[in-house]
């Protein structure tokens, strides 16, 4: 099998706090990581190809300090690693991204399975997957959260939805977008560890993934950000003290009030 | 410590960090209750590739040395001392195949270990030979190709979850302490079973029990080194491993040190967090200092034995004997600091106080430990007087 | 082409250093530095800088000709044959955008015997509704949905396409966008107009929530943008409403699909109907363990509401992830929210700040959740809580 995992680094969201001073991010000490819902895309890669053989490849378009992510990839077992890295990407909206992603993969070539995160922690977008099939024109399934089967032509897997789940089966090749329910990512090996120091991480250009310019970039991206602002803060309200028996009184109230009809 | 270790020595610190915070630390204190062994946990260092981090790469470890044994079991202690020793007791298990095995032994053994197949356990240890090592009274009598051991032993680390068991038996008592001799025997060998688990202080996740030799027999192929070995095998693995109990107590009181500077800090009395107050600094102060002195000392030690160095029987002893006794310092006071919380098994600092006691005991006692050090100190300067 | 900085201009303020998302900008000399490896064009600083010192030029390319698309469409939402909510809460939002342009409202229906659907859009506003009935549309599946979507947009050309952004339209919309090549906006929180060049103003949060953006698509059509349940209002039925259905079929090619579903299944853990609760009860870190649950499980059993949690409490293994409140859970609004042990982190706040009463019991007094709560307690939830279940149990009584 010869699967691709689509990772991308992005800053610990988790850890970014706003300056009540300046209203702005406070960007030190929040370290970038390997987006949380692309571990499980690697996992899942990599199990994939402990089950049936083959090879793993991790793509990423990034920075050049997005090769740190790939390595983290390979500490967890991926063979191979490729950084789509060139000025000519810079602000891409998840168009572009799909499209340089998909260009990507299209001249490493023979891919039967292509793994996603749901979506990245900073623009929770959940597009960029999607788009790369569409890209390929290959099927999707998103948000899978099992493979009960898979064999070279075809697949079976569990699909989660709002209501509960769906059975779905696909032939190869696919993307898949994958759910935190599906595996839980394991803790990088040390021969990983030296693997993934070692490696080298190959780098493609925009003339070396063969893509149209006017599809890249700021340039190829149909949306643009006219303004970033941080939220107004919800107004705080009231304190309530007291003893338990009054402060309880008082939420009673305030529900009563809110629920009329009910209370 | 760690601008002086390499990338690789990095590694296994990040590693071994990171399976402590997100495998051993969240279910520490179940273990703790339970008294269970930590199977799934040596299951995940094992498939990090760091059971064998100080078994030759031939047979299939990852060839580092004591430093490198010392790293992760830190790592693993700041979490859970008692996880951390199963772990720990197993290359004490190991080291008299490691130093004295043949390679037919080292062969079968080794490998099992460093992939975390199996566990080894070091039986040496009886009811009237603690201190006293030298009155061992298991004997090793031999028949034929075989030998037949016939014994008890006491308070063996890893006892009954451990496979592989290098043990210490008499075959010669006339010839006194160079009447003793060191073999392998294998888990499930008929005449060989286990004492009942015993309830301790602390480490309560680490199995310790009787080892019950009952007319074993094991092929005579399972001796290690020469008859009349016994001691040397059993001195020489202890400067090995004396360290990695150090690098135990170090862990231990980091870990004891660090709940007890997230506490003050958040603790109010008088108004202020009780880390504004200066008796409490000065605590935390000294505890500090002494962690990070003896961390010196346990890796100056580790280093030593792995630079080749013969004469390391001083260090070793040294590093052990320090750091368990600061391990006991820093934890009680680490206790002291959380005052009634403190003491309450709910809160997680109790437990690292009872961890510790045992790294002052174990391995030889830290009285041991002292005479070792004198003997040592003096014979340098008879050498110095020729 | 690309972002410049005015050296001019400049005064070495340092604002723009800090408004950067990225870390992008340093300072050399007085002078502000924009690292083009790191920049993604995202222009904070542009508009963080008081001198217009920082400059973002994009080419203007209109591709085809964008003034021929006219029309707001909503696409239905429809599951096992019944209409989503979220629909109408998109044509209550869609009314408003259309009215702002002057244009048609509009609803796109696909599913199988579906066609009595369209009465519901017509009560809810629709003045069209674009109905594709076919046994092969009876599910949402990828390929026939998106392939018939791409058809309609073509063929009728809507300037702006809404479509709800659950597990179902995000999927079908991200293919549309790139098929179409237009540009998607996800998880729209605001969507207004800009009258002077008819444009789709849409806002979202990035970074967990800690900023907003604003979002266009000029030079692309349709505008399209995701909108999450219970995020907009829904639009207020009126049964005399009345409107055109247009039927529209397409052959097997367009509703082919190279995926099949073999089964689908409801399960009962994920109906909790958190996103309906009119109140919900919910806990995080400070509930100390997964027993504690069961303190919130009676309350909320005594009024009828649901309980959340915050993804301290699901990462810990306290609660199932169908009960996580937040930026990567659900997004709720009920009347009354009441946070025990939250502390308020913002990704949390993304996920119920616009709860009518939100009632924040915590035992730390800095918790940032008592910036946003209505009724902030300092204290116990452990003995608040069971008190008020009591209290409000006699009440219902």
């Amino acid at each position: 099998m010869n699967i691709a995992v689509c990772i991308k680094q992005v800053p610990d969201t988790a850890n970014v706090r706003i300056d009540p001073k300046t209203n702005t991010l406070i960007r030190q000490g929040v370290v970038s990581i390997i987006n949380p819902f692309d571990m499980y895309a690697i996992e899942e890669a990599v199990r994939t190809k402990e089950r049936l053989g083959g090879r793993v490849t991790a793509i990423t378009m990034g920075p050049p300090q997005a090769e740190d992510a790939l390595r983290e990839a390979i500490s967890m077992g991926v063979d191979e690693a490729v950084l789509a890295s060139d000025r000519a990407f810079a602000g891409s909206d998840t168009w572009a991204t799909s499209y340089t992603l998909a260009c990507t993969i299209s001249k490493l070539g023979g891919f039967d399975i292509i793994f996603c995160g749901k979506q990245a922690a900073d623009g929770d977008t959940a597009q960029v997957g999607p788009g790369i099939s569409m890209h390929l024109g290959i099927p999707q399934v998103t948000y899978v959260k099992k493979i009960e089967e898979l064999n070279a032509s075809k697949a079976r897997v569990e699909r989660m939805t709002e209501e509960g789940y769906e059975i779905i089966e696909t032939p190869l090749p696919v993307l898949f977008t994958v759910v935190k329910e599906i595996n839980q990512p394991r803790i990088p090996s040390l021969k990983g560890k030296m693997r993934a120091r070692s490696s080298d991480i190959r780098v493609m250009r925009a003339q070396d993934i063969g893509a149209d310019e006017r599809f890249l970039g700021l340039n190829g991206s149909p949306t643009q950000v006219v303004k970033v602002f941080t939220p107004p803060p919800r107004e705080g309200g009231v304190m309530i003290t007291g003893s338990v028996d009054e402060i309880t009184d008082k939420i009673v109230e305030a529900i009563k009030n809110e629920c009329k009809p009910k209370f | 410590m760690s601008y002086l270790f390499t990338e690789e020595q990095k590694m296994i610190r990040d590693l071994a960090r990171r399976i402590a915070d997100e495998k051993i630390r969240p279910v520490a204190a179940e273990y703790d209750e339970k008294e269970e062994f930590p199977w799934p946990v040596l299951k995940v260092i094992a498939e990090s590739d760091l059971s064998g981090i100080y078994i030759e790469e031939k047979y299939g470890g990852m060839g580092g040395g004591v430093t490198e044994l010392c790293i992760a079991t830190e790592e693993f202690s700041k979490a859970c001392g008692g996880i951390a020793v199963s772990y720990a007791a197993s290359a004490l298990g190991s080291y008299p195949i490691i130093l004295y095995g043949n390679e037919e032994q080292k062969k079968k053994y080794l490998p099992d270990i460093a992939s975390g197949k199996k566990v080894a356990a070091f039986g040496l240890t009886e009811a009237g030979a603690g201190s006293d090592a030298g009155a061992v009274s298991t004997t090793a009598r031999r028949e034929g190709n075989y030998y037949v051991l016939n014994g008890v032993k006491q308070w063996i680390t890893n006892g009954g979850e451990a496979e592989i068991y290098t043990i210490v038996a008499m075959t010669d008592k006339t010839k006194g302490s160079r009447g003793a001799s060191t073999f392998i025997v294998e888990k499930g060998t008929p005449g060989f079973e286990f004492g009942k688990k015993e309830k301790k202080l602390g480490i309560r996740s680490s199995a310790t029990r009787e080892l019950i030799f009952t007319n074993c027999r094991i092929p005579k192929e399972n001796l290690l080194g020469k008859e009349g070995m016994g001691f040397i095998v059993a001195m020489k693995t202890f400067d090995k491993s004396r360290p990695g109990i150090g690098a135990q107590a170090v862990g231990i009181a980091q870990g004891a040190l660090d709940h007890a500077l997230n506490y003050a800090k958040e603790r109010v009395q008088f108004g202020k967090p009780i880390s504004s107050f200066q008796g409490i600094q000065f605590m935390l102060a000294d505890m500090g200092t002494k962690i990070e002195a003896a961390r010196a000392l346990v890796y100056y030690a580790a280093g030593l034995i792995d630079s080749g160095a013969k004469e390391i029987s001083k260090f070793s002893a040294m590093a052990k004997l320090y750091a368990s006794d600061v391990a006991m310092d820093v934890t009680t006071n680490a206790v002291q600091i959380f005052g009634g919380y403190g003491y309450m098994r709910d809160y997680p600092v109790e437990k690292y106080m009872r961890d510790a006691k045992i790294t002052q005991i174990y391995e030889g006692t830290n009285q041991i430990q002292r005479g070792v050090i004198a003997s040592a100190l003096i014979k340098e300067t008879l050498k110095k007087a020729d | 082409m690309g972002i410049r900085v005015i050296v001019d201009k400049c005064v070495g303020c340092k604002l723009c250093i800090r408004s950067c998302p990225f870390g992008a900008i340093s300072l050399a000399g007085k002078t502000a530095v924009i690292d083009l490896d790191k920049c993604n064009l995202c222009g904070a600083c542009v508009d963080a800088c008081k001198f217009k010192a920082i400059v973002l030029q994009k080419e203007k390319k209109p591709a085809g000709d964008i003034s021929a698309y006219k029309g707001v469409w909503v696409v239905a939402e429809q599951y096992r044959g019944v209409i989503q909510s979220v629909s109408f809460e998109l044509l209550g939002k869609g009314r408003e955008l259309a009215d702002k342009l002057g244009a048609e409202l509009c609803a796109v229906l696909m599913g199988d015997d579906i066609s009595h659907g369209s009465s519901e859009l017509f009560h809810r506003g629709a003045g069209k509704v674009y109905v594709v009935d076919s046994p092969k549309l009876k599910h949402y599946q990828s390929e026939p949905y998106s392939k018939v979507l791409i058809e309609l947009i073509n063929e009728y050309k809507p300037e702006i396409v809404l479509c709800g952004a659950t597990s179902t339209g995000r999927s079908l919309i991200s293919r549309v966008a790139v098929k179409i090549n237009t540009g998607l906006t996800a998880d729209c929180t605001g969507l207004d107009i800009d009258p002077q060049r008819r444009l789709l103003l849409q806002t979202r949060p990035a970074f967990g929530g800690n900023i907003m953006a604003t979002i266009i698509c000029p030079n692309h059509r349709p505008q399209m943008a995701t909108v999450r349940h219970k995020v907009m209002k829904e639009a207020v039925p009126d049964l005399s409403r009345k409107g055109q259905a247009i039927r529209k079929s397409y052959d097997d090619e367009v509703l082919s699909s190279r995926t099949k579903i073999l089964d689908i299944a409801e399960e009962a853990d994920q109906k909790i109907n958190l996103s309906e609760a009119d109140i919900i009860v919910s806990g995080g870190r400070g509930l100390g363990k997964g027993d504690n649950f069961s303190i919130l499980h009676d309350l909320a059993d005594t009024v009828g509401g649901a309980v959340g949690a915050s993804r301290a409490a699901v990462d810990a293994d306290w609660i199932s992830y169908s009960h996580q409140v937040g930026q990567t859970g659900k997004t709720v609004c009920p009347k009354i929210y009441i946070a025990c042990g939250i502390s308020g982190q913002i990704q949390h706040l993304a996920g119920m700040s616009s709860s009518d009463i939100i009632i924040a019991i915590n035992k730390d007094p800095d918790a940032p959740i008592f910036r946003a709560a209505n009724y902030g307690i300092v204290g116990d939830l452990f003995e608040i809580i069971p008190v008020l279940t009591k209290k409000l149990k006699a009440l219902l009584v």
